[in-house]
């Protein structure tokens, strides 16, 4: 007779990433039900919105995601750009399409270094990470901080770009691409890797659609949905590149679609630094000062894609100083709730943490 | 295809990691080296005490709340506090946001980024020019023009071209819509520079931020607290408060007098008397009280005396109350719809006014000293000053104040005299008056058809020139002449009438001491044409309603009377303010008003409970 045995996986472990934690309930080696522990993050981001103006937020919002915080600035951005009615300048686009791009690259680093930890591979952590460090150095030249920009501002971007810093991302960029026959032979053609992931964390199409997974989950089940094609924001629409697709559906074929993607970073960036016009970068949302900026009356549902899959901000605004209401749709939540509770049975103990990674569980979206 | 395809499984793949083995580490070894941040870095603040004005700006914006705002033990001059940002390194995010706003651009972040420390007061840190660790660390993020979160420029005022303007007396700045002020109000960053700055001690930041919340109601109520004629002062007010406006460090001040014009704009006389008597200040006063002059100090402490329950009498000479702002100041600037408003108000409180009775010939002061229990003087400068030069005593040499309130009584249809209009006029004297003369003339030349011909001569230099620096440019506008630098020299005369003004150049005005001492080139002299000259250098007092018997007992100075802290002067009973106590200013007077009203109340209960 089996005896069940209950696990705690996090808040503070490493497999875990962040501040969460996840019950793990265990037969063996076999987990037979898992329940997802939130609350040890919570600092409730969307009540603390409600109290800060429209531009103070701006030092809030980005804490929503620790390795890829510009997607909430301009995903922010964009939603009170809408209420407002602010046409932003176009270099301004272009400039946050290089902010996002650079923060994909940086954030898909992070997770394939994931998947070296969780899989006790460090050499591949260390790697992505001192490699991550590089864009935190142009981060640093473009914005003034290396994690926490604050950088893309509702109306366009605080500051225009530094002076040849176009040849410095072009260097990174080439310097990246030279080291992909490394991270190949390391990663994704490594036996231990291969033998841990494929066929780990299967999520079906079905699954993916019915609790809402999207980002390289959904496109690792062979459907290309990403918003910069659906409903391109900024200047995706100006570019050219693809949205790689698995069928798939397991963990090497999400973290391998982010490789890719990686590269899809890559040859946009080329394209912008190509193509980026002169002119102005910033244009008021509102008159008066920051402390006074009205946002007229107004709902918008704005999103954009993350480097972990749909990432939305819906704004309600009274027409006042602060925002009425905000909700964050976390791109992980989907999976990080409903998919920790519903589909992480079955997985093997050793194999939880490399699920998580694979699957993108990100507490703090989940926990907002 | 699949992904599983794309790469081959490897078993010496990973190998390649090997040759790393003997590549220099990419980490660096920290303390020994020191790794220099990036240009724009937002590191620990940096702030120049010199340029700061104590704003708090900073700390309004503070997302986190890390800024605090400490107070400092240094001297300040008006517009700046004696306060400075501390910021609490603990709570701060370093966003930056304290520098985009800063309203002087004193405050800035550096590239120095390690702080360590067993102190963890260190941490809560009032930065100065040098730096948290005082050695004064490369400036790293500061503010452009992109990440700026003022708006420095100023919604605009709807204005009349110069050309239309000059051709009647209509009140030419239209004031502002709601949309307008609103948006102006929006400017304003609550920092109340402007209270220590604005003698009445407005609380300027509460009526605007009412404007702001589109509360005229309250924002009337603020106004009203320290200031009873605000339609007066809404439109011809020194508003010594926009310049120590702390936009105005970089951009535009808000329009601050604008602002409150536009308050009473918007509502009926009716509801704002109703307003207006619902001040927290009513008490239950039995006094009663004389007021020698129906000025601005008069008005104003009737309308404060009556609230505290007192009954008032203004003793006013002319046909109209409002003294200077009556029969001064051009009805373009201020129109009579204006301050009879305000003066209104004022009566619906229960002040009665005796119109036509002048102190002195009508009434003596003993007798009301007799008939009220305190009389409070506020009859101001109206009394105009004379060059002195050779020929000043000609007839075609006119006094500012006289040919102001002829013009002003007749554009009313007081009078049926009409002004007599020059065909060319020289005005002597560079401040706010001279300009009233000379524009007024200007419009009364082109009402007779006449080309505008009107000449403004002065000691200051145009830099100096004491006048608004609107009201010179509008005067330009409108078709007037400056011959700064000139001092007067004797009125040329032809058959007995004026033919001009011969000046010689002033070289300075003030000496290095800073008092008035002009200093004249004798050698540079030219003359001015014109067939009427005002003279506009100044008013002055006129005591003659004064007894002697008070006059001994009362101090004055320098043609001032000397009154304490509550507008008192040395007789208990008697009560001064307005000009004659500060000089010519509204709001002075306004304040004065105040002042004296809340001291005669304390005497009047002193006097009772004795």
């Amino acid at each position: 007779m089996s005896k069940e045995v209950k696990l705690f996986l996090g808040p503070n472990h490493p497999g875990m990433h962040g501040n969460s934690s996840v019950h793990l309930y265990v037969e063996g080696d076999t987990v037979v039900r898992a329940r997802l522990v939130p609350g040890f993050l919570h600092r409730g981001f969307e009540k603390l919105m409600e109290r800060r103006g429209w531009m103070q937020n701006l030092a809030l919002i980005p804490r929503i995601c620790v390795p890829e915080p510009d997607i909430n600035e301009a995903v922010y951005a964009m939603a009170v750009e809408a209420l407002s009615g602010t046409e932003v300048p176009e270099r301004a686009q272009w400039i946050r399409m290089i902010i996002l791009e650079l923060a994909r690259i940086a954030s898909h680093l992070m997770a394939l270094g994931g998947v070296g930890g969780s899989t006790g591979l460090y050499t591949i952590s260390h790697w992505t990470l001192a490699d991550r460090d590089r864009i935190l150095d142009i981060f640093e030249k473009i914005t003034g901080a290396r994690i926490y920009h604050m950088y893309i501002v509702p109306g366009g971007v605080r500051k225009d770009l530094p002076e040849g810093i176009e040849s410095e991302i072009v260097e990174f960029l080439d310097y990246i691409e030279s080291r992909s026959d490394e991270f190949e032979n390391l990663l994704l053609k490594n036996r231990i890797i291969r033998t841990r992931t494929e066929g780990l964390a299967l999520l079906t199409r079905e699954e993916a659609l019915e609790i809402g997974v999207t980002g390289v989950g959904l496109r690792a089940t062979g459907l290309p949905y990403d918003i910069r094609k659906i409903d391109p924001y900024a200047k995706y629409d100006s570019v050219v590149f693809d949205v790689p697709t698995a069928t798939e559906g397991d963990a090497f074929a999400r973290f391998t679609l982010k490789y890719y993607e990686m590269k899809q970073s890559i040859r946009i960036l080329r394209q912008v630094i190509e193509k980026m016009p002169e002119g102005p970068v910033n244009a008021k949302i509102s008159s008066g000062s920051a402390l006074r900026w009205r946002v007229p009356e107004g709902t918008v549902y704005t999103h954009i894609e993350s480097s972990r899959g749909e990432y939305g901000y819906f704004v309600v605004s009274d027409g006042g100083e602060k925002p009425y209401r905000i909700n964050v749709r976390g791109a992980s939540f989907p999976q990080g709730l409903y998919g920790v509770e519903r589909l992480l049975a079955g997985t093997r103990i050793e194999d939880v943490a490399l699920w998580l990674t694979t699957m993108d569980f990100c507490p703090p979206e989940i926990d907002r | 295809m699949s992904v599983y395809d794309g790469f081959k499984k490897t078993f010496w793949g990973p190998t390649v990691a090997w040759k790393r083995l003997f590549t220099k580490p990419v980490t660096i070894r920290v303390p020994q080296v020191y790794r220099e941040a990036a240009e724009r870095y937002r590191g620990f603040h940096v702030n120049d005490w010199d340029k700061c004005s104590g704003c708090g700006s900073c700390a309004k914006i503070c997302p986190t709340d890390a800024i605090k705002m400490v107070p400092v033990d240094i001297t300040v001059d008006i517009g700046k506090k004696a306060q400075r940002p501390a910021i609490d390194y603990g709570r701060c995010s370093f966003c930056g946001m304290c520098v985009d706003i800063c309203t002087t651009g004193s405050l800035n972040m550096t590239r120095e980024y390690i702080h360590i420390s067993d102190d963890p007061d260190s941490f809560f840190f009032l930065p100065d020019e040098t730096g948290i660790h005082h050695d004064t660390p490369p400036i790293g993020y500061s503010r452009d023009e992109n990440s700026e979160l003022l708006d420095l420029e100023r919604v605009e005022m709807e204005e009349l071209p110069g050309e239309e303007r000059v051709q009647s007396f209509i009140e030419f700045v239209k004031g502002f819509s709601r949309e307008q002020a609103i948006a102006e109000a929006a400017r304003c960053v609550d920092c109340e520079l402007c209270i220590d700055a604005c003698p009445a001690k407005m609380d300027i930041p509460r009526y605007i931020e009412s404007i702001f919340k589109n509360d005229t109601k309250e924002g009337i109520e603020w106004m009203y607290r320290t200031n009873p004629l605000p339609s007066v002062c809404g439109r011809v007010c020194t508003h010594k408060c926009e310049t120590v406006c702390s936009i105005g460090n970089r951009g535009e001040p808000v329009a601050i007098r604008w602002l409150k014009r536009y308050l009473m704009d918007q509502e009926e006389t009716e509801d704002v008397i109703k307003y207006a008597k619902e001040q927290e200040i009513v008490k239950k006063g039995s006094g009663r009280v004389a007021i020698v002059g129906g000025g601005p100090a008069g008005l104003s402490a009737a309308y404060y005396l009556s609230l505290m329950g007192h009954s008032v009498t203004i003793y006013e000479s002319k046909e109209h109350a409002g003294g200077v702002m009556r029969y001064g100041i051009p009805r373009y600037r201020l129109p009579d719809e204006a301050l009879d408003a305000d003066i209104k108000i004022i009566e619906a409180l229960g002040v009665k006014i005796e119109y036509g009775k002048t102190v002195g010939r009508d009434i003596t002061i003993e007798h009301l000293h007799e008939k009220f229990d305190a009389v409070f003087l506020g009859t101001g400068f109206m009394k105009g000053r004379s060059t002195g030069v050779k020929g000043a005593d000609s007839e075609g040499v006119l006094m500012a104040m006289p040919l102001l309130e002829s013009i002003r009584d007749y554009l009313r249809g007081d009078s049926s005299k009409k002004p007599e209009v020059p065909e060319s006029l020289i005005v002597i004297g560079g401040g706010n008056v001279a300009m009233d003369v000379a524009r007024s003339v200007a419009r009364l030349q082109k009402m007779e058809g006449m080309p505008v011909d009107v000449k403004v001569t002065c000691l200051e230099s145009s830099d100096e020139m004491p006048a608004d620096l609107e009201e010179i440019v509008e005067g330009r506008e409108e078709g007037i002449k400056y011959f700064p630098s000139r001092g007067p020299k004797e009125v040329s005369l032809k058959d007995g009438k004026v033919h001009g003004l011969s000046t010689i150049a002033c070289t300075a005005v003030f000496d290095n001491d800073g008092r008035f001492n002009p200093r004249f080139d004798e050698s540079d002299e030219s003359m001015i044409e014109g067939r009427m000259i005002v003279e506009a250098i100044g008013q002055a007092p006129d005591y003659g309603y004064l007894p002697e018997s008070i006059r001994e007992k009362v101090q004055f100075i320098r043609g001032r009377i000397l009154v304490n802290e509550k507008g008192q002067t040395d007789l208990p009973w008697l009560f001064a303010g307005g000009d004659i106590v500060n000089g010519p200013d509204i709001i002075h007077g306004v304040a004065d008003g105040h002042k004296a009203a809340v001291g005669i109340d304390e005497y009047l209960s002193r006097e009772v409970k004795l």
